[in-house]
């Protein structure tokens, strides 16, 4: 405990314990999850999450990401007509059916992922965004079709694509449908290829497993948030099997620049004027006022 | 070779202990006792038939991953003929995990891809277990586009118990490798058959396994995480994985009834580790079948055909939004 949080009187205390989650806490006071700084909750808000102390990006929900980054005007939800099934009748410690209302109670989200067509900076885009609230942003049925109306509306309309990631990987409780959404997510990118559309994915914390591992690394551009955890299997995994500790860093956003893995890596604060003007350039369309 | 009995099949090894006993005995004994050798060899055949006929998932997870089982590189000697290997990704290594080369299907030029397990404890270690690393889907991609390039058809087999979680596959972009050859699978001007013929162990096994037809051996397996890990993640204990593999739905007859498989091939009675020949036989005949189909295809039809497979993909419902 810092010397900080000692001081810190009873209520300010039980504000940050009471906070069913962490990276949305109720109450007036936050707490930085790297650097512990307590701050002022609509503080923190109006700099998008990103700590005013540390830099460090938090995690934030789908709505609320698409929130910051889409133009008010105009935008509108694609695919929420789609929703979960139980296609294996799986139960492990608890029914998938169980965890799926549990989700939907918890976030108000039918499933891990929210698309929507609208504007960046007046440049039009269909942005697909996972929800990692929603039983760990996992992969399922639902999040590929999702992504393939996305897909699909912007190819139609001949816009640009956007997928901002945020997941463990595959769903397991899917089975061997969830992998299947590897494959067919990615192909639906492909598409967008033959009509020179632009797709761009932006990496945030966590992007993992076969998200990570099918058409994250396939944007024309492939952005990721500072300080992201991403990669194919997870850390814990890979020091089992190799009975060694992991470099410093390891499988973080600026590792992976280092490595050449990414092509850059953006402040949450300047994403707009970012997507924007790469979306601008790539399509041979004159710089937009940010 | 003398079959490795896996756990399950105790009353089998029982079996086979007593005819070689037997034999043994028979060599020097004035007795004829072959009448009884026969008999007993006839029980363990059928009694290994009952035994196969209602085999658990767990226990098929065993079968998939048994020692003795026919690998790629032995389907490639079995099935086709003049395979020549290349090697290598070009860029940093050659991932002996991952084996492919040119050869003749029938007469017919073709590509054969596969991931490769090894037989001695030597060779599983240089193969890492059929474990790749970028490099292994890297070559894997580079033979793909050549088989395009030449219009020959790809045929690839699968059997890996994943994609190797490791530093180095990590540092050189193991996402990127599995995601990329599913990009070029996906538009690939070339009929693409797929077999699982083992363990198709989840991204590490879609990567080379995105196909106009995909079929199964009858006691492969193909799952999204393997049972042991996802018993581990939501059992928490790894010994809960007989029900993980049940539950999950990870074999061929169980995947067809899905609909997320084209087509199961059986395997000789005992399993493919039993008669190698055998099961190249009727692999054989099941890629010849397949390709047959394809065979007659545009390729501006085969993609339009592949890509609505693709899309196909998965289970949900659509409701109004309120």
């Amino acid at each position: 405990m810092s010397w900080l949080q000692k001081l810190l009187p009873p209520k300010i205390k039980r504000a940050e314990v009471s906070a069913r989650n962490k990276s949305i806490p109720e109450g007036l006071w936050s707490k930085c999850t790297a650097c512990e700084a307590v701050l002022y909750r609509s503080d923190l808000e109006s700099n998008l999450n990103v700590c005013p102390k540390c830099g460090h990006h938090q995690r934030i929900r789908a709505r609320a990401r698409l929130d910051m980054l889409l133009d008010a005007e105009g935008r509108f939800e694609i695919g929420a007509e789609v929703v979960p099934v139980d296609p294996l009748k799986f139960k492990d410690s608890r029914r998938y059916t169980e965890r799926l209302s549990a989700a939907n109670k918890d976030t108000e989200e039918a499933d891990a992922m929210v698309v929507m067509q609208g504007a960046i900076n007046t440049v039009p885009v269909v942005v697909a965004c996972f929800e990692f609230e929603f039983l760990g942003g996992s992969m399922g049925s639902v999040v590929g079709e999702r992504f393939v109306r996305g897909a699909q509306a912007a190819y139609e309309q001949r816009l640009p694509f956007i997928c901002i990631t945020a997941t463990g990987g595959a769903r397991m409780q899917e089975g061997l449908f969830s992998l299947m959404q590897m494959s067919k997510t990615t192909a639906a990118v492909t598409r967008l290829a033959q009509r020179k559309l632009p797709f761009i994915t932006l990496l945030t914390d966590p992007t993992m497993g076969g998200v990570s591992a099918s058409f994250a690394f396939m944007g024309d551009v492939v952005i990721a948030e500072p300080g992201a955890l991403i990669g194919f299997a997870g850390p814990r995994v890979i020091e089992q099997t190799v009975r060694e500790k992991l470099p410093e860093g390891f499988q973080r956003s600026e590792f992976l620049l280092e490595k050449g893995a990414i092509d850059l890596i953006v402040d949450r604060r300047q994403l707009r004027t970012k997507l924007s003007e790469l979306l601008t350039l790539l399509t041979r369309q004159p710089a937009v006022e940010a | 070779m003398k079959t490795i009995f896996l756990d399950f099949e105790q009353s089998l090894a029982d079996l086979a202990a007593k005819i070689e006993e037997l034999r043994f005995v028979q060599d020097d004994s004035a007795v004829d006792i072959s009448e009884e050798i026969a008999r007993l060899e006839a029980k363990s055949q059928s009694l290994t038939k009952d035994l196969y006929a209602k085999l658990t998932p767990w226990q098929i997870a065993q079968v998939a991953r048994h020692p003795q089982r026919p690998y790629t590189l032995d389907y490639a000697e079995l099935i086709f003929t003049d395979f020549e290997e290349l090697h290598g990704d070009r860029a940093f290594a050659d991932d002996k995990a991952i084996v492919g080369g040119l050869a003749r299907f029938n007469g017919q030029s073709c590509m054969v891809i596969g991931h490769q397990k090894g037989r001695d404890t030597k060779e599983k270690i240089a193969r890492n277990f059929g474990m790749p690393r970028p490099e292994g889907y890297r070559k894997a991609l580079r033979l793909m586009k050549m088989a395009e390039k030449f219009g020959l058809p790809v045929f690839t087999f699968v059997d890996t118990p994943g994609a190797y979680p490791g530093i180095g596959a990590e540092e050189r972009g193991q996402s990127e490798a599995i995601g990329h050859n599913l990009y070029v699978m996906a538009e690939l001007k070339v009929p693409i058959v797929t077999t699982i013929i083992g363990e198709g162990g989840s991204g590490g096994a879609l990567a080379i396994a995105v196909a106009d037809q995909v079929q199964m051996l009858q006691y492969a397996t193909y799952s999204v995480i393997s049972p042991e890990g996802c018993a581990s993640i939501l059992w928490k204990s790894a010994e809960k994985a007989s029900e993980a593999a049940e539950t999950m739905g990870i074999t061929a007859a169980r995947l067809k009834s899905l609909g997320l498989i084209d087509k199961v091939v059986n395997e000789p009675v005992g399993g493919a580790h039993r008669d190698h020949r055998g099961m190249a036989q009727s692999l054989k005949r099941a890629l010849t079948d397949s390709l047959r189909q394809l065979a007659d295809l545009s390729p501006t039809q085969l993609l339009e055909q592949r890509y609505e497979k693709l899309m196909a993909y998965g289970r949900f419902k659509e409701q109004k939004v309120a």
